[in-house]
């Protein structure tokens, strides 16, 4: 019996930097509709882990498939072309053009116009533009300098961008830092929603725990570079070893860092 | 075999010199992340005072006692240049400071000739060290051998001084992070200037230590400074052990280049140069260079297409100019014609400098190909005008492709450094490679067919052909390439996450903006009968920077006002006095620190200012560039 394969399937991802085992051995898949979150103490992998997904950073070894195909050390543009979209952990904006044009860039890039020396970018799709920033609840800033915006609507219209090219993944590195709590709920509530319409696949690391046990379906804990727990939220919030890592974050890292030092 | 000893030594004692120079440059951007050009021009008048002094101040102690003297009353002077003016432009971009200092470069070769009169100085032997030492039949200087132990004593008292002192600790720690070392609560006002001090200190010690070697000129300055951007490229910007090595890297290859490639010794420099820069983009021994910092006005006003009445305005002003000939003389239209060449110039820079963000110092070279293409072709090939025009161009677009290339591979200073040296190349070998581009006395006899010929022909082909690169490269701006463009310039991390491949989209704007100075050139070349390396050397390049900073660097057309008023000012000072560069270089200073915004820049903050009284949330736009807290 074939099963069609998983939306994003990560196997056996390493990466060291020197002696520095940043990721060890992470391998965990995600469904399309399912909002998962990567979570673990600082310096736990998430952000390397996350970046060796679209191409940011290359694996020592392992693989990361998308629907089955293979797209492990690709370029990030070549993967957005597949259908992975990506926001920051420190917001990546265009800051002087408009939010409107901000978005159209990624519209050009998406109807592969980007050679188009001669038609006119203002007008360009503007329908399109104005609904993804509808979508996000930025429509009525569309005409505003990006420059001039303030975070938390910066990381809305990175989500306006990324939805740009009608993603089936969506990586979200810390969609919420440096958000005002309200800010963070709305944004992950409005995430969420656009996800489960539209079907679309949603990675996100996040330290806000509160974040995390509301919108996530499914949890994975890193801990120094290893996947240490996988299951629901309730799951991963019963499991001992997480709390020990986790919850308990500053002393025992800081013990079992020396222990691994030592050894 | 004592022969090739003999070079290299002498190779050894040039690199003394040149290692001195840069590691000021070093120094200095290592802290302040100013790419100071004007340090030629520190050398150049270290030279003058120690000639001077030596003249005046006789025996040994007289002579030691002028270079030492001579060294530090220049680094006076760069005092009072950190203070009066740098001060004031820490925080805008590297461009500004780039330009700021050149005009201060301008300003010092036209007072050098004022003080010390134009002809070459020849000054006097150092005491000491005035015979020569006999090696196997071939002479060495005895002061060769006292500059080649110089240099690695200086290094090492460099070496001492950043590592032992609680002043070099500092230093140090500023070229890691400034504002980190503001934050530790250390006056950096002071710790900028001395080392700005110590810098130009060198820089002076080692043009006056050229004396016994040398004579002193007034355009020692350039050339020292296209060699010592090539030390510290090479050796890695902020790296003094790094100008060491790169000093006497260059020094050999020039020691050497000559006896093995004497065509073409000046570009063996820079392909080295240029590979070092490909392969290790911050050179041999440099750090990559961090994110760029955020520069004030950032948040510009957000471009758009002109509305109708705008285009109206533009096209009524077009009407106006084509009617020049009616009333105006020939010379008056042969101002006009080179204007418009100039326009061309201009806007094609812009593009790529103000909607790619990529600040090309070398951009004459697009500009000079297309003026020697028109030169191969109607010279050589005999081409028709018609035929030549549509053509020559392609040499400014070919260039621009090769170059284009590699150059978009950097970004920042190390692209303007790289750029710079592209254009170094093209000049020497339109310099040296004398059979077929007649070298110094370039190619004469350029003359336009006859329906060009009369000078209001002339204008409105020129007129015309303005009017429409300036139209097309507007429409660019707009267009989606344009869009794509801006797009990498805000952000590469964004771009490439939105599947735009960046190099690829700035090589092509590269080559866009070459081929559009290359019909400028094309032009130019038939508007003067003729074509010199000099239509491809540095001068040029930067004439086009300070006109589309002059315009605006962050407008959509600045441009064509900048080349306009600046070309004009150009005519008419050149015609009106002998110190031209003097008040051009001061008005350059000027330009960077009072109208950051350029001309057309300002005139949209005012409007903007009148429509709404109080700018929601654009502060930044009104806000002075600061000094350096």
């Amino acid at each position: 019996m074939s099963v069609a394969p998983p939306l994003l399937a990560v196997e056996g991802l390493t990466k060291s930097y020197g002696g520095i085992h940043a990721v060890r051995g992470v391998s965990f898949s995600l469904r399309a509709g399912e909002i998962l979150a990567l979570i673990g103490p600082n310096g736990a992998g998430k952000s390397t882990c996350f970046d060796m997904l679209n191409g940011q950073n290359k694996p020592d070894t392992g693989h990361v498939r998308l629907l089955g195909e293979e797209i492990t050390g690709r370029k990030p543009r070549e993967v957005w072309r597949l259908g992975v979209g990506r926001t920051f952990q420190i917001t990546a904006t265009f800051a002087t053009m408009t939010v409107r044009e901000n978005v159209q860039v990624a519209l050009i890039s998406h109807a592969r116009q980007l050679y188009n020396l001669w038609g006119s970018a203002p007008k360009f799709d503007r329908g399109e533009a104005g609904r993804l920033l509808e979508l996000v609840g930025m429509g009525g800033y569309a005409d505003r300098p990006c420059g001039e915006l303030a975070y938390g609507d910066l990381k809305r219209l990175e989500l306006a961008v990324a939805l740009a090219n009608q993603p089936k993944l969506l990586l979200m590195d810390e969609p919420t830092a440096g958000m005002a709590p309200r800010e963070r709920v709305d944004l992950m509530r409005l995430t969420a929603g656009i996800a489960r319409e539209k079907s679309i696949g949603v990675l996100f690391t996040e330290h806000d725990m509160d974040v995390v046990f509301e919108h996530a379906d499914r949890i994975i804990v890193l801990n120094r570079g290893a996947l240490i727990a996988e299951g629901s939220p309730a799951e991963v919030r019963g499991n001992p070893q997480v709390q020990a890592v986790y919850l308990g974050e500053g002393l025992v890292y800081d013990a079992r860092h020396r222990e691994g030092t030592s050894a | 075999m004592a022969f090739y000893v003999v070079q290299f030594l002498t190779g050894l004692a040039s690199a003394a010199s040149l290692f001195l120079v840069a590691s000021g440059l070093s120094i200095i951007f290592g802290v302040t992340r100013i790419v100071n050009f004007a340090h030629g021009a520190f050398y150049m008048i270290g030279a003058y005072i120690a000639f001077t002094l030596t003249e005046r101040l006789s025996g040994a102690f007289g002579f030691w006692g002028s270079i030492v003297l001579a060294a530090l009353a220049v680094a006076l002077i760069g005092v009072i240049v950190e203070m009066v003016l740098l001060r004031r432009i820490y925080h805008a971009p590297e461009l500004f400071q780039l330009l700021a200092t050149f005009g201060l470069t301008l300003m010092v070769e036209d007072l050098v000739v004022l003080i010390w009169g134009p002809d070459d100085l020849v000054g006097r032997r150092a005491p000491g060290f005035k015979g020569a030492i006999d090696f196997f039949g071939q002479n060495i200087p005895s002061y060769d051998l006292f500059l080649i132990v110089l240099g690695p004593v200086v290094l090492g008292i460099l070496w001492l001084l950043f590592q032992r002192t609680r002043w070099g600790v500092l230093v140090r720690a500023a070229t890691q992070d400034r504002d980190m070392v503001a934050a530790l609560g250390v006056n950096q006002k002071w710790l900028f200037t001395s080392v700005f001090a110590v810098g130009v200190f060198l820089a002076a010690l080692g043009g006056a230590l050229q004396i016994p070697r040398d004579a002193v000129h007034h355009a020692m300055d350039l050339r020292i400074i296209v060699e010592v951007f090539v030390v510290v490229v090479i050796g890695g910007l902020g790296s003094i052990v790094g100008a060491f090595v790169a000093a006497v890297l260059v020094s050999e290859l020039n020691a050497f280049g000559i006896l093995i490639f004497p065509k073409i010794s000046i570009i063996l420099v820079f392909l080295v140069m240029a590979v070092v820069l490909i392969v290790r983009p911050w050179g041999l021994f440099g750090k990559p260079e961090a994110a760029a910092r955020k520069t004030p006005g950032l948040t510009v006003n957000p471009w758009r297409p002109l509305t109708s009445n705008e285009r109206l305005a533009a096209l009524a002003a077009l009407v106006v100019a084509a009617t020049l000939p009616l009333f105006a003389g020939n010379y008056a239209l042969t101002v006009g014609s080179e204007i418009a060449v100039f326009v061309i110039f201009a806007v094609s820079l812009h593009f790529l400098m103000s909607v790619g963000g990529l600040a090309s110092f070398g951009h004459a070279a697009y500009f000079g190909l297309g003026a020697y293409g028109i030169a191969f072709l109607a010279k050589m090939a005999g081409l028709p005008m018609i035929v030549c025009l549509l053509l020559g161009p392609l040499l400014g677009c070919m260039g621009a492709a090769v170059f284009g290339f590699f150059a978009v591979q950097l970004s920042g200073v190390y692209f303007a450094m790289l750029t710079l040296a592209f254009a170094q190349i093209v000049w020497s070998i339109a310099f040296q490679w004398v059979s077929v581009t007649g070298g110094d006395n370039g190619i004469l006899g350029l003359w336009p067919s006859s329906w060009a010929a009369s000078p209001s022909h002339f204008y409105w082909l020129a007129l015309g052909v303005a009017a429409l690169v300036t139209i097309a490269l507007r429409a660019m701006v707009f267009s989606p390439f344009g869009y794509a463009l801006r797009a990498t310039r805000d952000s590469l991390l964004r771009s490439e996450a939105i599947g735009i491949d960046a190099k690829r989209i700035q090589w092509t704007a590269f080559v866009i903006a070459g081929t559009t100075a290359g019909i400028g050139g094309a032009l130019f070349a038939y508007l003067k009968g003729s074509v010199f390396p000099d239509n491809l050397g540095i001068s040029l390049s930067v004439d086009a920077l300070v006109m589309v900073l002059l315009g605006g660097v962050e407008t959509v057309s600045g441009a064509v006002i900048g080349a306009i008023v600046y070309k004009a000012l150009n005519i008419w000072l050149v015609s009106q006095t002998d110190l031209s560069k003097l008040v051009l270089g001061g008005f350059i200073v000027l330009i960077v620190v009072v109208f950051p915004k350029g001309i057309v820049g300002m005139l949209e903050m005012l409007v903007q200012r009148r429509r709404k009284s109080s700018p929601p949330g654009s502060p930044l736009l009104a806000k002075p560039i600061e000094s350096a807290e």
